[in-house]
């Protein structure tokens, strides 16, 4: 009960920060919709049926991984820029626990990116929305995104042991949209590729998002979404652990 | 047995230096360091900056572990049960950070007030009374961002009590803050005392630690150079007496020269404008102002006074024996 009203009033008050921060809005509001806009204007060319969406879907979702990499991979510096991490860290509950709602929060918003992409595409582009699945769109949309929040803190522990790891982490933008296969098949990428693939949640969220809205086996890529966001999960919650014995070790959790 | 114990306490920092060949470098912080705070006590860590202080306070509130020793709050290994010991503990950090600028200050304690376990119920009442306590209430609505920096240090010591903590840890809490500001937070400081609390305070400022603490802890370069109450700290120096002397345009060497005047124990300067206060200290009751004088050399000599030695003697005297 303590531990669901932590997560609760936690997500409520981090959603209110973002909500004020008008960088973090112009990320998540803005760069989705130029995404589209070029995916939109490159599969025109192709003029095939269901491209147009399927560039919407993929669009959106890169996205969501953008806001994920920066929202909860920098979660943790910003923190320690603002001096709260120490706070976090000092409190009572378990670190994985204390940072989980901010995740929450991010996965919110880039549910709303997604949302936002697949509307602009409608009203600007004329995609036409019909879902082959709506309902099963419906329930892999939120299972997605909550996934890639679960693996963004995954990213953010170990934040706390590096102070500059998110120089690295902005290097996997880019890397994660190719490996997923976000606005392509991934069957293009040479076959060595592939296990990669399969370890992320983008690529089962992708595949999951698509088979809804244009047709095919939804359930196989939404169980293996919803087992890597599990997964992720518990590898953040002991690296949590971990990796705050060995930042109070190495006295990493604050700027000096 | 003390709710505070510090026992051999070290902790060292390695890092590197260099850019193109990084070597390894070791920063020795805490050198050892032992003492106890009983029960209810406002016990002061003075020390100059880089003595230790903050690394010290951050082992105590398990946010750093010890290289070596070992550290209890209330009765519990602060590595072993780091967890339980942040339950029952309150901490208070100095400066401008530490706060969630764009949330109200209500916001921010609702949310501290959750990670620390005040229930539901109590939540809003707790938070009527600590705001109340530090002189918020009635702007506990605005974002921080816009509070000055008083209020910021006040918002701290909130959230540090929200959870009616055993033990708070305060680290410069005055730091920055105006006279008028300051002053108000050493009240503040003063009533947690006088609610049965046990503080410990690290400050630089000798009359906050004269008049807020019950016992102190004199540190320099990670160790304890003396301890004792204030009173007990100003007799160790009161044997002595402190002469003042204003000069204008004193040599670079004068200070070493005034050093080895046999009898004197301290020399500082203090720069004033175009003219210099030099604060010596020396043992017994020998008359050495003309010896002194005679060290000066061509400088101006201005107002010559010789008073009783206070805190800030004592602290001067134990930390320039130490360096």
């Amino acid at each position: 009960m303590t531990a669901a009203r932590i997560v609760w009033t936690s997500f409520v008050i981090n959603l209110k920060m973002l909500a004020t921060s008008s960088f973090f809005l112009v990320t998540s509001v803005v760069q989705p919709v130029i995404f589209a806009s070029i995916a939109f204007f490159m599969y025109r060319t192709g003029d095939r049926a269901g491209t147009l969406l399927y560039a919407s879907l993929g669009a959106g979702m890169m996205g969501v991984w953008s806001t994920t990499l920066f929202a909860s991979g920098g979660m943790i510096q910003w923190q320690r820029w603002q001096g709260t991490l120490e706070l976090g860290v000092g409190s009572p509950p378990p670190m994985a626990l204390v940072y989980l709602p901010f995740t929450l929060a991010n996965a919110a918003t880039g549910m709303y990116s997604l949302a936002a992409t697949v509307i602009w595409g409608r009203l600007v582009f004329g995609v036409p929305l019909r879902f082959a699945h709506p309902w099963l769109f419906v329930l892999s949309l939120p299972a997605t995104v909550l996934s890639l929040g679960m693996m963004g803190l995954v990213l953010a522990s170990t934040f706390v042991l590096y102070r500059y790891a998110n120089a690295l982490a902005n290097l996997l933008e880019y890397p994660v949209w190719i490996a997923c296969g976000l606005v392509f098949s991934t069957s293009l990428l040479p076959s060595w590729t592939h296990p990669i693939s399969w370890i992320l949640p983008p690529y089962w969220g992708i595949l999951a998002l698509r088979h809804a809205a244009l047709g095919g086996d939804v359930w196989r890529p939404l169980g293996m979404v919803l087992a890597l966001g599990v997964a992720s999960f518990a590898i953040a919650f002991a690296t949590f652990g971990w990796f705050e014995h060995l930042a109070r070790a190495r006295a990493t959790l604050s700027l000096t | 047995m003390g709710v505070i114990e510090a026992i051999e306490l070290r902790r060292t920092y390695r890092t590197t230096t260099g850019v193109l060949r990084r070597r390894p470098l070791e920063v020795e912080a805490v050198r050892g360091i032992s003492f106890t705070v009983e029960r209810g006590e406002l016990f002061g860590l003075l020390g100059p900056n880089g003595a230790g202080k903050t690394t010290t306070i951050k082992m105590l509130i398990t946010l750093l572990l010890p290289t070596d020793g070992t550290a209890r709050v209330l009765g519990m290994d602060v590595v072993e049960r780091a967890r339980d010991v942040r339950r029952r503990i309150g901490y208070v950090f100095g400066g401008d950070r530490g706060l969630y600028e764009r949330l109200s200050a209500y916001d921010n304690l609702r949310y501290f007030a959750e990670l620390y376990g005040v229930s539901g119920r109590a939540q809003r009442r707790r938070i009527d009374e600590v705001l109340e306590l530090v002189g918020l209430k009635g702007r506990e609505s605005e974002r921080v961002e816009g509070y000055s920096r008083g209020m910021r240090q006040r918002l701290h010591i909130a959230r540090g009590i929200l959870h009616d903590p055993e033990i708070v840890f305060l680290d410069e809490p005055t730091i920055g803050v105006d006279p008028v500001g300051a002053r108000e937070l050493r009240s503040t400081i003063a009533d947690l005392v006088a609610a049965g609390k046990t503080l410990l305070l690290t400050t630089h400022y000798m009359f906050e630690a004269d008049a807020l603490c019950d016992r102190i802890a004199v540190i320099a370069r990670g160790r304890i150079v003396g301890e004792g109450t204030p009173a007990e700290l100003k007799r160790g120096v009161a044997d002595g007496r402190v002469t003042e002397i204003e000069v204008f345009g004193v040599d670079d060497g004068c200070v070493g020269r005034l050093r080895a005047v046999e009898g004197v124990t301290a020399v500082t300067i203090e720069e004033h404008d175009q003219k210099q206060l030099l604060v010596v200290q020396s043992t017994g009751e020998r008359e050495l102002t003309q010896k002194l004088l005679a060290q000066l050399g061509p400088a101006a000599v201005g107002r010559v006074a010789s008073r009783e030695p206070t805190l800030e003697d004592a602290y001067v005297a134990l930390v320039t024996e130490a360096a």
